[in-house]
């Protein structure tokens, strides 16, 4: 039932005491009249809806989440006590620089810490998610060249298994997009590279590992190909989890990064978000990270680049999850950073070697921190479907991996268990993988049917879209 | 060192025997020793809980917090009730990912379709997206909603927050729209001016209302000479001013946008905040970011997904109208929490308060000499000018635990009220002040 349901006409809570001073109305012109509907309700029972609202839902707290490049790890409670010490909560942004010399030093302790990481000079921290940090990124490509006079330059490079950020980003900084073939190894096709680089490249859009879980051998080669035509090379830091401590992207040859501090970094998700998508960049690049930059060793203080592509948002981004992310990289360290990674790539491998005598494997190779299986045969034989796997996958308390993702594979499913589950959770979730392969082969129609066991049965997608209901309205 | 990860020693080697390799390195092996770490990443090792604890609240302890906060400019203090804390903690809330998975994300997905609800009603638009980064991004993205084949000149009064225009200056210079800013004369949008730039090629009017120097715009007037000129016309605003001033559909708007942080959300030197985006129907499908959509399941019961995805990134990738992914979801169910707990009443009483705390902080600092700047009708923030410099009277109330107003030059100050601060508050700067003055 929807919180509008619940309220009662002079039900409510005593939040605010009287006003103390003289009530001053807006002038007639500007005086609201449009009825404002809110929820009226005792704080019980509000309290109560909420609590009904999480039991239909599946958190990492709740159970396996092997949503493949979404780096579902644990979320450690420690991160958000400390985002939520009032030392930080109750800071203006705006606030005189010698009172937040605490929050800058968490900017600029986690500059570093995350640029030794990833092998870059300079991190900007105002871009509020990925493909924000994606974004800002793409305008520093583009700033780059204007500021040498080369404006020939129109097109980006991205492989057709990149994500959809990646082209929908090079658009909105004005640019093309030239789509890379993979090869039958699932990585980038470096003959068709060589053959679109050019002088009209502007750079090229890249994660590494890949979007199927396998690093690309060649990466120094294309990133050498792509600073020979005068392109920059940006990394997409959505697989990041693989890599850590064994190889940096500024070492393969990357001149821009963004990482997502929500994956990686161990900071929850939100249900959608907060996350947090900073922006990072080798020294020659620095002067073109957007906003405002902390300097100083025992005094600290903001400065902007004196031809910074500008501002991406209000203030210094989203700080408190920042917050969650220096708790956790100072908690692993330089010894639990690579493990995390290695421990990734070690439960990724594992399943994927006991699901890989039913399931065809995409591109059967040692993974990295995810692999992608196709289902194209299981379809074409019983008529099971990736989804119908996935709504399986429901019934049994598991989030089910990312369907139909990369587009290169028909019928996907990309699985990434992160390191923070334990082996009896994996076998527990190989093994309901197992049954459903054998319960796709005898009773298919019962997998057309999944989930049974939710709140809700499989929803009318088509119709949502079609009359489109986006708000509760009151009888009037 | 701390460690989330479960396994064993012992465990990951059988794990590693068990699927035919000997050590982690092998997992490895096609990573070109070349370009590999050679000896470890140079940063320091890791550390307990207890000493992580230790170092963060350090960090922390070196913020000043301030007992009492005059300052907006962007970013204001409210009341937040606890319950608000209380439902954005629910880890089942807070763990998960983007609701892909709408059976087993009801909870997430009716909270947004709540979420949107309330905001719709509070601006009095037709349809609200699920959230976006903040409110100057929100801004950004509305003047691409408006964005036409033959219409590509944003005019943009130059009475917004600055760091608005400079993100959408950003935004721009991306998309290559013309941005073209309309002068402020007396702390207001300029309406000769903007009544000579408007033209045929003109895709939106951005005003930001209260604007930046809290004064009220001539807004319903701002919307017609837009609407004359074929624009569409975009407001950004202050949500709790909704409680008391007109909605930007009564204005006249086409998009409304705004930051929710007033709305629930901690200062938290700046974020995360929300942007909210809102619509009149006929532009629901230009919306950027995520909708929640009601609709049935397969047994007839209703249910909520994410809906006309039709526009988004990971379906139309480069014909997508804006990249957007993760929005600021948590935030939005903060932010439905706060309407819910404050009701009609509550948000009344607190744009009231805001409002009336503002006028009546204003009237006692024109007692001792700091006069208003401008003349026309204000909300909770106003300007004020003295011939002291802005610093030293600032100063002196920081060295009582009171931060004051946003210096905007060396003589001018921006204040802000809201409901938080007292009677008792107020009087206490005038009297610091006046010994200044």
């Amino acid at each position: 039932m929807l919180i509008f349901e619940k309220s009662r006409e002079g039900r409510g809570m005593s939040n605010l005491p009287a006003c103390d001073v003289l009530e001053v109305l807006p002038p007639e012109q500007h005086l609201r009249r449009q009825e404002l509907h809110l929820p009226q309700m005792a704080e019980g029972d509000l309290s109560r809806h909420y609590t009904e609202l999480a039991k239909k839902c599946h958190g990492v707290n709740d159970g396996f989440y092997p949503l493949g490049s979404c780096t579902m790890k644990y979320n450690p409670k420690i991160n958000n006590d400390m985002a939520e010490l009032p030392g930080f909560t109750e800071i203006h942004p705006l606030q005189p620089e010698h009172t937040v010399q605490g929050c800058l030093k968490v900017l600029q302790t986690i500059e570093s810490l995350l640029c030794e990481i990833t092998g870059m000079n300079r991190m900007s921290f105002q871009p509020a998610a990925g493909a924000h940090g994606e974004f800002s990124a793409i305008l520093m490509i583009k700033a780059y060249h204007k500021s040498r006079g080369d404006e020939g330059r129109t097109k980006i490079l991205i492989p057709d298994s990149a994500h959809g950020t990646n082209p929908a980003t090079a658009v909105m900084a004005g640019y093309s997009t030239v789509s890379i073939p993979s090869g039958p190894d699932g990585c980038v096709d470096i003959e068709k590279l060589k053959e679109a680089a050019g002088d009209d490249i502007a750079g090229l859009m890249l994660t590494n590992p890949n979007t199927v879980g396998l690093f690309d051998k060649n990466i120094l080669e294309i990133t050498r190909i792509v600073h020979e035509c005068g392109g920059l090379n940006f990394y997409d830091g959505a697989n990041l989890n693989a890599v850590m401590g064994t190889v940096r992207p500024g070492d393969m040859g990357f001149d821009l990064i963004h990482l997502n501090i929500h994956k990686t970094f161990s900071t929850p998700h939100g249900g959608g978000g907060p996350g947090s998508g900073p922006v990072g960049c080798k020294d020659f690049l620095a002067k073109f990270l957007p906003s405002l930059s902390v300097k100083g060793n025992e005094t600290l203080s903001f400065q902007k680049e004196e031809q910074s592509i500008g501002e991406m948002k209000n203030f210094y981004g989203n700080f408190g999850v920042d917050v969650r992310a220096l708790t956790y990289i100072m908690t692993l360290g330089r010894e639990g950073i690579p493990e995390a990674s290695q421990n990734a790539v070690l439960n990724a491998n594992y399943m994927m070697n006991k699901l890989k005598d039913l399931y065809t494997i995409a591109f059967d190779e040692m993974c990295m921190h995810e692999f992608v299986m196709s289902l194209e045969d299981l379809k074409k034989e019983c008529g099971v479907s990736a989804m119908d796997i996935a709504k399986g996958l429901l019934d049994n308390n598991i989030h089910p991996p990312t369907m139909y993702f990369p587009l290169i594979v028909t019928e996907a499913l990309m699985i990434e268990p992160t390191e923070t589950e334990s082996k009896e959770t994996l076998d527990e979730a190989i093994s309901v993988f197992r049954q459903l392969y054998a319960k796709a082969k005898e009773s298919p129609a019962a997998l057309h049917q999944a989930p049974v066991t939710t709140p809700v049965t499989r929803l009318d997608e088509v119709g949502a879209a079609r009359n489109p209901i986006l708000r509760y309205h009151w009888e009037e | 060192m701390g460690s989330y990860v479960p396994n064993t020693e012992q465990e990951r080697q059988e794990m590693l025997n068990e699927i035919g390799y000997q050590s982690i390195d092998d997992l490895f092996v096609h990573i070109p020793a070349e370009m590999k770490v050679k000896d470890g990443l140079n940063i320091p090792s890791g550390l307990s809980e207890m000493e992580v604890r230790k170092a963060l609240q350090k960090m922390a302890g070196e913020n000043k917090v301030f007992d009492s906060i005059f300052r907006g400019a962007g970013a204001y203090k409210h009341f937040i009730p606890s319950v608000v804390n209380s439902v954005i903690s629910k880890e089942n809330l807070m763990t998960a990912y983007t609701p892909y998975q709408a059976e087993i994300s009801q909870g997430i997905l009716q909270s947004i379709f709540e979420y949107q609800t309330m905001i719709s009603e509070l601006t009095g638009m037709d349809a609200s997206n699920a959230s976006i980064y903040d409110g100057a991004a929100a801004a950004a993205e509305a003047i691409a909603m408006c964005r036409e084949r033959k219409k590509k000149k944003a005019l943009v009064s130059e009475t917004v927050m600055p760091s608005v225009m400079e993100t959408i200056k950003t935004y721009c210079f991306g998309n290559e729209m013309e941005l073209v800013v309309v002068p402020g004369r007396d702390g207001l949008t300029d309406m000769k001016a903007l009544e000579s730039l408007l033209d045929s090629n003109t895709a939106c009017v951005y005003i930001q209302h209260p604007n930046y120097y809290g004064n009220l715009e001539e807004a319903e007037l701002i919307g017609e000479l837009a609407h004359q000129a074929g624009a569409k016309y975009i407001m950004g605003v202050n949500p709790i001013s909704l409680g008391v001033l007109k909605t930007p559909r009564e204005y006249g708007a086409d998009v409304a946008v705004g930051d929710g942080q007033p709305l629930g959300l901690p200062l938290s030197f700046g974020g995360p905040y929300l942007g909210f985006m809102t619509c009149v129907s006929g532009m629901t499908r230009k919306l950027p970011g995520r909708v929640v959509g009601e609709t049935k399941d397969a047994n007839g019961k209703i249910g909520y997904v994410l809906t006309l995805q039709a526009r988004e990134q990971h379906i139309r990738r480069e014909k997508a109208s804006s990249n957007v992914c993760s929005n600021q979801a948590l935030c939005a169910l903060a932010v439905g929490t706060y309407l819910a707990a404050m009701g009609k009443e509550g948000i009344h009483s607190a744009a009231v308060q805001c409002m009336s705390k503002a006028h009546y902080m204003s009237d006692e600092l024109d007692k001792i000499g700091l006069s208003r700047v401008d003349q026309g009708a204000f909300f909770h923030e106003f300007v004020t000018i003295s011939g002291k410099p802005a610093s030293q009277l600032l100063t002196a109330l920081e060295d009582n635990g009171i931060l004051g107003g946003y210096p905007l030059d060396e003589k001018r100050i921006l204040w802000c009220c809201t409901e938080v601060n007292s009677k008792a508050e107020i009087d206490e700067v005038v009297r610091i002040l006046k010994e200044v003055q």
